[in-house]
């Protein structure tokens, strides 16, 4: 039997492509232009060849960006950061999820409608208010072999990790997710002697692999690519995350003529691990998003 | 027998209810305890700040200035002055006896927000503000949000049709449609810049489409510059809510589309009939989330313009910064950030009664 031809499908195979090239063309060039000298970048823009790697292909612009840059240090602190506050946050929120959605307890309900009532602020009305309220609070430093108590957590980790454990709508989430699990699970453990954190620990967590897997997922690609914050904390460049580094390292070279190539291998480094992971997450990732659209 | 067992029940249940309860208080208290530090406290440091005229970092205690912060922001005035259509001076040298901080008008200290010039030139009118930036930042706020609403969230729901229609390979055009979503703003923005330069990719694209076109510089350009952010800005996020409207799209049952088809309905009557009204409560929920987020648009606008040229791309996130973090004004800061949550909370509930169902 012959196919039948079918315009509709055509135009929408047509739209299709040019969709999947308009969004990925600019990566594509980016990571290509990532292993060309600048001139050669240049040369290319005007033809198919911006968007490949060919001709005098080099790891250079990699090199110069790693000798001219604290590049490991800056992979580093974004990770460090990340891992921290998207481990802590599944902890504490998830913790705090079961407590709300399986205990009995006083102020349970206010503290549920509180949550829902923090989602509707945006973090760019609380960001300078935020900054005031660190450069006061207390901390403990470690200076010349001792440790002493000093005020303000301007350029630490610290500053940067724990105004986004507790996060109102990973909460919200687990507590959602927490309430399709059976109780009868919970009350076979409890007539058995479990405390309720062993029944969290053991019971709960175990079941909500695609709670957590959401929650590490929107979190971790909130603090890997977040920057009003890191920008107005932290001024040492050691404390650096990968896109404030890149913010600054692209500034400071836009006077004497941009390094484009470094820049692309820059951001290429931080961009294309993304992108693996989420090719090989896909799944887990595009559940997040719709998971966050049906939720709200 | 009965009964003992019945005091024993409620015995247990006594002392589980009390642990349930301490369980409960210490499950919470970390994630509470935080969030009261961390979300409550600056809110209302923000409600409090902004009433007084506190600068960060500063030795001397701030002070309670009642609603000056807001008076400022807002005030507005009009002033017509003589003017010489040989020697543009002559009308901001007379606009400056008004205007000069030290004098005793009710316009000192104010800024030009726009000027207009008689037909003769020789009169020039114009509208002075308290802080002109405010209000272009204002109004390039909106211009942004009204624009990228539609052209986003219309492009997503495009893709999401595409995707849930009958081509193969879904899976992989839905990937890649997503893979700006994960990468990170400030790569996307300087990735930008140097296709929005004058011998960048957008103008070998244009120059290829159209004939004779000019090389532009977009990012330079005062009327272009907007525009080319919000197009790029769309392009990062579209695949984020492609997914809300797919997601949206599958809970349309199959068999209202079956019944359609057997009433002889085609694909557009379909689509009006079916898919529409089936993606209302997706459609409010996208709207209002790329509203809000539009409202918040700073990253793009720090990395690749830093509000220029001539203020064109200043935005509200981006004015709150500067106001707060670069001039030190934390008060004042703090003021412009009360507003900004009255105007994002205002705009998704009106968004929310408009398109509420009318029954």
């Amino acid at each position: 039997m012959k196919k039948k031809f079918s315009l509709g499908l055509t135009i929408q195979y047509g739209f299709a492509i040019f969709f999947m090239l308009l969004f990925s063309l600019p990566l594509l060039f980016m990571i290509s232009s990532s292993f060309k000298d600048p001139q050669a970048i240049f040369a290319d823009v005007k033809s198919w060849r911006a968007f490949f790697p060919v001709g005098d292909v080099n790891f250079d612009q990699y090199l110069g960006v790693f000798d001219r840059l604290p590049l490991w240090q800056f992979l580093f602190n974004s990770i460090f950061i990340s891992a921290v506050v998207v481990l802590l946050g599944l902890f504490v929120n998830s913790l705090a999820g079961y407590a709300i959605a399986r205990l009995k307890f006083k102020g349970q309900n206010i503290i549920l409608v509180g949550l829902i009532a923090t989602l509707v602020i945006p973090f760019e009305t609380i960001a300078m208010p935020l900054l005031v309220l660190v450069n006061s609070l207390p901390r403990v430093g470690f200076e010349n072999g001792s440790f002493e108590l000093t005020t303000g957590w301007l350029n630490t980790y610290l500053v940067q990790i724990a105004p986004f454990i507790a996060w109102g709508f990973s909460i919200f989430l687990f507590v959602q997710y927490f309430k399709t699990i059976p109780k009868e699970l919970d009350e076979a453990a409890l007539i058995d002697g479990a405390s309720f954190f062993s029944i969290y620990w053991r019971i709960i967590v175990p079941l909500a692999g695609p709670a957590f897997a959401t929650s590490a997922i929107l979190s971790f690609l909130a603090i890997w690519n977040a920057y009003l914050w890191p920008v107005m904390v932290v001024q040492t460049e050691a404390l650096r995350t990968v896109q404030v580094g890149l913010d600054y390292f692209w500034a400071s070279t836009s006077e004497e003529g941009t390094q484009w190539g470094e820049i692309m291998a820059y951001s290429t480094l931080i961009t294309v691990p993304i992108i693996i992971v989420f090719v090989i997450f896909q799944r887990s990732f595009v559940a997040s998003v719709a998971s966050s659209g049906v939720k709200g | 027998m009965v009964s003992l067992n019945n005091l024993n029940r409620k015995l247990l249940g006594q002392s589980l209810k009390s642990r349930s309860a301490r369980a409960g208080f210490l499950f919470v208290f970390p994630a509470v305890s935080m969030m009261l530090l961390f979300l409550v406290t600056p809110v209302i440091l923000a409600f409090s700040l902004g009433f007084t005229n506190a600068k960060f970092a500063s030795p001397t205690e701030p002070s309670f200035i009642g609603i000056e912060n807001f008076t400022e922001m807002l005030s507005l005035g009009q002033v017509s002055v003589e003017a010489d259509p040989n020697d543009e001076n002559v009308a901001y040298d007379n606009l400056r006896t008004y205007t000069k901080p030290s004098n005793a008008s009710p316009y000192a200290g104010m800024q030009i927000l726009s000027e207009s010039y008689s037909a003769d030139g020789t009169q020039a009118n114009f509208t002075v503000a308290g802080d002109a930036l405010f209000w272009k930042s204002l109004f390039n706020t909106l211009v942004f949000a009204a624009v990228i609403a539609p052209l986003q969230g219309g492009l997503a729901l495009a893709l999401a049709l595409l995707i849930n229609s009958k081509i193969r390979g879904k899976v992989f055009f839905r990937t890649v449609y997503f893979i700006p979503v994960v990468t990170s703003m400030v790569v996307v923005s300087i990735l930008w810049i140097f296709f929005y330069q004058k011998d960048g990719l957008a103008n070998v694209i244009l120059d290829a489409l159209i004939p004779g076109f000019e090389p532009v510089s977009f990012l330079t350009s005062p009327d272009l510059a907007l525009p080319a952010i919000i197009f790029m800005s769309a392009w990062q996020a579209v695949g984020f809510h492609m997914i809300i409207w797919l997601a949206g799209l599958q809970t349309i049952p199959a068999e209202l589309y079956e019944a359609a088809r057997v009433d002889g309905a085609n694909s557009w009557q379909q689509f009006r009939a079916v898919t529409w009204p089936g993606l209302r409560t997706t459609f409010v929920f996208v709207l209002i989330i790329i509203s809000i987020q539009a409202m918040g648009v700073f990253t793009q606008i720090n990395v690749m313009t830093q509000g220029g040229p001539l203020d064109s791309t200043t935005t509200f996130v981006f004015h709150i910064f500067r106001e707060g973090f670069r001039k030190n004004d934390i008060g004042y800061s703090s003021a412009l950030a009360i507003v900004f949550f009255v105007i994002v909370v205002t705009i998704s509930a009106i968004q929310r009664r408009l398109t509420r169902d009318k029954d």
